[in-house]
């Protein structure tokens, strides 16, 4: 079996549980999942109950109900507020792992009744057999659109899918597979097929045993008359499938590479397990390095979502739309079938464009200068800040140069009037900077 | 399969794969089949801070960063380089309708309900037959002074009437689906340097696929006034502290993930600090001696931005941006028409007064085209579909502000019932690398020696 953390397990890293395998804490949440422990915190994620969407319920900027399939942007809204209601956070965000795995635009496929769909697909199958998921994703009406899968006929085969069945979703660049492989996959694929309609678009996704290719196919080396379930198969079983398919699910919970020998132990528990996906992440989010390595730089979602939660505010404006994509996350339109780069999540564009977000995020709770209740002393006046924002934990020097801002910004309050309006300027500008600091980009 | 309305599905997926062609180069959307990918696709991107000038940029075609701040700040330094803007009109503008041919006997016949009356605009000097469509009298002005070139029926042979393909054809600058270079990034990769990434400038959120390179970075920013730092309910002495709290914030840390972001933050402090000058609501941002059309568009702004971006002193020589409109006018054309002109026209006008009041005028050269040309014959829905030759004009202070290539009439339309072109935008290209870039053709465009070149200076 894989290390196991056997560290303390409090608030912290209660907390750091959270927001890995989630969007964060609520206000108490961190506190009460320390308390089961380690091993029943991540069990609690791992088998929650029936779902339960808490607090407020979603509507757009004019209190209208979220039209996901209609309104431009409410895709992405109904998701975010998924993400901040649900009581699975592991399942929701099993749900974005999947989406960046087997990373589908909208700009590909356009409609989103199609692209709900395979999200729904990715919730109901996020944390069991990934054969099962593999399968259904490889029939899936958006990915036949987005990977020309109903364009590849045994008459005129359409490599897409094929290729990006190995290289990205099971096997890894150049591992294991030669371009001869590509091309028999593609002929195993064909058959499925789609209608056009007037109104709705692509409709009546089949499979056409006419346009499938039942010849004798060469795939690794094996000979048959391979189809699209047999396609799905032989990569599975392929012998760099394990290695493939551990590691990159790590990179998801853990941002640097797991150890030679974790990485076989991660291998063996999913093969034995008939490869499924929940030991498998089991095992990571009980692992010492999640607890005990680097931090990880939370996704634009991940990181709207957790600030909502933690303020309890619920999806009340079709900001969020605009905001995500200028962070570079726009959910439903990853940049291409390789998904996010988590390393570019940061740069001085989508820096400011986080700014916004917690600005956006803090607003309903902007203080008034002239209420003039405020302590004038900067470690409340922090503490207060903290509180909003649900307690986060912070390192010692965010925590003493958010203290020192707030100091000299209460030094500068020589006159009557900056005495009494100045705490609420303080603590409002307190917000938004531990809302913007290092720490709270970072989990 | 089959597609309501094929013409403008095509043109809006086309534009869809062409965003994902910018951002990224990978696993694009099966389109049409023999399309070709956009100049650029699969060049890698990186963000870059050119601090001592204040401008984030994304930067292409360079797989490290190198010591872009030195490159650019020698190029600053050394002898002002001639700038070439290129103004991309999308979708194929109805050259019938920019200078309509109100005494050629075909028009009325061929445009029932959409010829414009010989009242509706100024006639053209240079040929009687043409008029000015009414939205372009800035235009007129300054065709007047000498300032504008104009090409009536610029294309090249075979045409194509996919958007996708033509484009990329003016992109790339040869009728060849397989060239994955932008023209403008073939001549910096000749004649640019590997420093300097504001050389080849797209001037919005993505690279301009004209100006994709092979080896010499080059970068694309969306305007030096968007970085604006505001927290609700803080201001006054208060909100300087606040935002000179970032930079202790963005101090360097042990942990490598807490040390990336606290590194964006330094960074992004940086930038704000250096693009205060140009931020909105400080003044007059942008120094902009002229009034620049207000519009919900941004081409004005972006164009003032340019002006700006030249005035401070950046290394610019190759610039591409998009201009407003939808020039895809398959249906109620008119209206569309007249107001992606009117905008284009006001905005190029501000600009080179702009130039002219910063005394940069004889270093900018604007070329504004479009993919296509539109069908003589109109159709039944108040519109046009594709057709060949298309307009495009030079604009500048130092153009020759004479027509390239006569306007062919409409009595010899081609086999589709298009406009056949009187001068090659390869010729053109080939003319501006070597008459205003000082570059050489022959390394830039294919087939060069084949060209003729008109001349394009006075």
């Amino acid at each position: 079996m894989p290390p196991v953390y056997r560290g303390a397990f409090g608030k912290p890293q209660a907390e750091r549980l959270l927001w890995r395998a989630g969007f964060g804490p609520r206000p108490g949440e961190a506190e009460r999942l320390a308390r089961l422990g380690l091993d029943g915190a991540v069990r609690s994620l791992t088998h929650p109950r029936r779902e339960r969407l808490r607090g407020p319920k979603p509507h757009d900027g004019r209190g209208r109900r979220l039209a996901p399939y209609d309104a431009w942007g409410h895709d992405q809204l109904w998701w975010l507020d998924r993400m901040v209601r649900t009581s699975r956070p592991l399942a929701e965000r099993m749900t974005l792992v999947w989406h960046d795995w087997f990373a589908t635009s909208r700009d590909g496929v356009g409609s989103a009744r199609l692209m709900l769909r395979q999200n729904k697909l990715f919730r109901r199958r996020g944390l069991s057999s990934f054969p099962v998921l593999l399968a259904e994703v490889t029939c899936d009406p958006a990915m036949l659109l987005w990977l020309s899968g109903t364009d590849n006929t045994r008459w005129s085969p359409n490599e897409n899918y094929a290729r990006e069945l190995m290289e990205l979703f099971t096997l890894g660049a150049g591992r294991g597979y030669t371009e001869r492989d590509v091309r028999q996959q593609a002929r195993a694929l064909t058959g499925w097929h789609n209608d056009w309609s007037e109104n709705l678009g692509p409709v009546r996704f089949r499979y056409d045993k006419e346009r499938h290719d039942p010849g004798v196919k060469t795939i690794f080396g094996k000979r048959g008359h391979f189809d699209w379930r047999d396609s799905c198969h032989l990569c599975v079983h392929h012998r760099l499938h394990p290695s493939f398919f551990v590691t990159k699910l790590w990179s998801y919970f853990v941002p640097v590479p797991p150890k030679a020998g974790t990485k076989r132990a991660l291998e063996r528990l999913y093969v034995r397990s008939g490869y499924e996906v929940r030991p498998v992440v089991e095992a990571i989010l009980r692992h010492p390095a999640l607890y005990t390595g680097p931090r990880m730089v939370k996704p634009p979602a991940v990181y709207v979502a957790g600030l909502l939660r933690a303020l309890k505010r619920g999806i009340d404006t079709d900001s969020w739309t605009w905001l995500m994509s200028l962070a570079g996350q726009q959910l439903f339109y990853p940049p291409n079938v390789g998904g996010w780069d988590d390393a570019r999540w940061l740069d001085t564009a989508t820096y400011r464009a986080r700014w916004i977000m917690a600005s956006y995020a803090i607003r309903p709770h902007v203080l008034k200068s002239d209420k003039g209740k405020l302590p004038n002393d900067a470690a409340k006046l922090l503490r207060r800040a903290e509180a909003l924002l649900g307690e986060p934990t912070l390192t010692g020097h965010t925590h003493a140069e958010l203290k020192r801002f707030a100091k000299r910004a209460l030094s500068d309050a020589h006159s009557q009037w900056k005495k009494e309006q100045y705490p609420a300027l303080i603590e409002n500008a307190l917000r938004q900077l531990l809302a913007v600091s290092p720490d709270l980009q970072t989990c | 399969m089959d597609r309501p309305c094929h013409h403008c599905d095509e043109f809006s997926r086309a534009s869809l794969l062409r965003r994902g062609a910018a951002e990224a180069g990978r696993g694009l959307p099966g389109i049409e089949p023999g399309m070709p990918s956009p100049a650029g696709t699969g060049l890698d991107r990186r963000t870059f801070v050119a601090g001592a000038f204040g401008l984030a940029l994304s930067v292409y075609g360079l797989g490290k960063l190198g010591l872009f701040e030195d490159g650019i700040a020698r190029a600053a330094s050394g002898p002002a380089q001639p700038v070439l803007v290129s103004v991309f009109l999308p979708g194929g503008a109805d050259s019938l309708s920019v200078l309509y041919p109100v005494l050629d006997p075909n028009y009325k016949k061929l445009r029932p309900k959409l010829a414009l009356p010989a009242s509706a605009g100024p006639q053209f000097s240079e040929d009687n037959r043409l008029h000015w469509h009414p939205s372009l009298t800035p235009f007129v002005t300054l065709h007047g002074e000498g300032k504008v070139s104009v090409l009536p029926a610029v294309g090249y042979t075979h045409p194509d009437q996919s958007h996708f393909t033509s484009r990329h054809f003016w992109e790339v600058g040869a009728t060849d689906a397989r060239l994955s270079t932008g023209w403008m990034g073939r001549y910096l990769d000749h004649a640019g340097t590997r420093d300097n990434p504001l050389q080849g400038l797209s001037l919005e959120y993505q690279l301009q696929p004209s100006l994709a390179s092979a080896k010499v970075p080059v970068a694309a920013v969306a305007g030096p006034d968007d970085y604006g730092f505001y927290a609700p309910g803080v201001w006054g002495e208060v909100e300087e502290r606040m935002l000179e709290t970032l930079k202790p914030l963005g101090a360097r840390r042990s942990d490598p993930f807490l040390n990336q972001a606290a590194k964006a933050t330094a960074q992004s402090d940086r930038l704000r600090r250096q693009l205060a000058p140009f931020a909105a609501g400080n003044g007059n941002g942008f120094g902009s001696p002229v009034t620049y059309p207000q519009s919900d568009d941004s081409f004005p702004h972006r164009l003032a931005g340019l002006a700006a971006m030249l005035g401070a002193g950046l290394p610019l020589h190759c610039v591409a941006l998009t201009g407003p409109g939808e020039y895809d006018t398959h249906a109620d054309q008119p209206k569309a028409l007249a107001d992606g002109l009117d905008l284009t026209a006001r905005s190029l006008f501000a600009f080179q007064r702009d130039l002219e009041a910063r005394g940069l005028s004889d270093r900018v050269l604007t070329l504004v085209w479009s993919e296509f040309g539109r069908r003589g014959e109109e159709n039944g829905s108040d519109g046009t579909d594709h057709g060949a030759a298309g307009t495009a004009f030079l604009i500048g202070s130092r153009v020759r502000g004479q027509m390239i290539g006569e306007f062919p009439g409409l009595n010899n339309l081609d086999k589709d019932g298009n406009l056949r072109p009187t001068s090659d935008f390869r010729a053109l290209y080939c003319a501006l690398v070597e008459q205003w870039l000082g570059g050489d053709a022959a390394a830039v465009i294919p087939g060069a020696r084949s060209f003729g070149r008109p001349a394009l200076l006075s």
